[in-house]
């Protein structure tokens, strides 16, 4: 690999780390916390890419698209809750997300 | 020496997008810089020598899943000032937090060597005369099958279910109703009535029809 396994691991460390400053900080703004989620994902595929190449191994590369599967996936299942909540109650503030309460 | 210059630029974009991303006040903007650092990130992914993934996240990732959410940001009417509530109050404790998860990978890191045995433990190494996109699909479709098609499901459910939830029945809308229309016969609709010379036909009563 071209640039050392050292640099992707800060990278990707750094990207983990300000998505999950990002969940903390907007706590009330729920399409803000699924981009920081998308964020930490990207962090994990960035981990993954960087050890595949270091490493001369294609398994990592292999599970980076299962990631993204399950990453788009998820991301689309909550964009649709987002909309079917907005669509409910008018707004989608997080902190009186009561309503799925057993 | 190019390399490392590409990849310390695109590296400091992709984290400044992603700074930007968490801490812009409007939605549609930290969307559209969620783009730039997925863009940013296949770059990356490009350094590494996954060409093939790099590709799959600027094309999908960045073209269905980020515009999905600017389409979602777009179609919520929300106030968008009563967001902004709470972030003084919550950015001590989540930076306390970031800087000590922070101190605990570098410390792991720091620490961290690849054992010289490691590359024996390769599962499938990286062919060196194939093309990244050759050698990664001659596994999926072999060795990684069944987790190829689970995942090809996961998507499926995914669908289904984002369908299901946002799908609403229109009761003023007018539809057809096709086993009604399918039972429909001539006889119940349509009378014949012979009209006398002079006189014009004299229509039955409501209910004979």
């Amino acid at each position: 690999m071209l640039v050392p396994l050292s640099h992707y691991l800060v990278v990707a460390g750094l990207l983990l780390v300000i998505g999950i400053f990002g969940i903390f900080m907007n706590r009330k703004n729920i399409i803000v916390i699924m981009m920081s989620i998308e964020l930490i994902l990207l962090a994990a595929n960035l981990n993954f890419v960087a050890f595949s190449g270091a490493l001369h191994d294609m398994v990592g590369q292999v599970f980076t698209m299962f990631v993204l599967t399950v990453a788009a996936a998820e991301s689309a299942i909550g964009l649709a809750i987002l909309v079917i909540y907005f669509r409910n109650r008018g707004s989608i503030e997080v902190e009186d997300v009561t309503m799925m309460k057993g | 020496m190019i390399a490392n210059l590409a990849f310390y630029l695109f590296s400091f974009i992709l984290l400044a997008s992603a700074v930007m991303v968490v801490t812009s006040r409007n939605p549609v903007h930290a969307v559209l810089f969620l783009i730039l650092a997925f863009v940013n990130a296949s770059i990356l992914f490009l350094l590494a020598g996954a060409e093939f993934l790099a590709f799959i996240l600027a094309i999908v990732y960045v073209g269905a899943v980020a515009v999905l959410f600017l389409f979602v940001v777009m179609m919520l009417d929300v106030d968008f000032a009563a967001w902004r509530e709470g972030f003084q109050r919550y950015a001590p404790i989540g930076a306390l937090v970031a800087l000590v998860l922070f101190a605990e990978l570098a410390i792991v890191m720091a620490g961290w060597t690849v054992a010289p045995a490691a590359s024996y433990a390769r599962m499938f190494p990286t062919p060196a005369n194939e093309t990244n996109t050759v050698a990664l699909g001659s596994l999926i479709y072999t060795s990684y099958l069944p987790l190829f098609q689970l995942s090809g499901m996961i998507l499926l459910v995914a669908m289904i279910g984002a369908i299901v939830l946002t799908h609403r029945d229109r009761k003023r809308a007018k539809t057809q109703n096709l086993a009604q229309q399918h039972a429909r016969k001539p006889e119940d609709t349509l009378v014949m009535v012979p009209a006398k010379l002079n006189e014009g036909a004299v229509l039955p009563e409501k209910e004979a029809l």
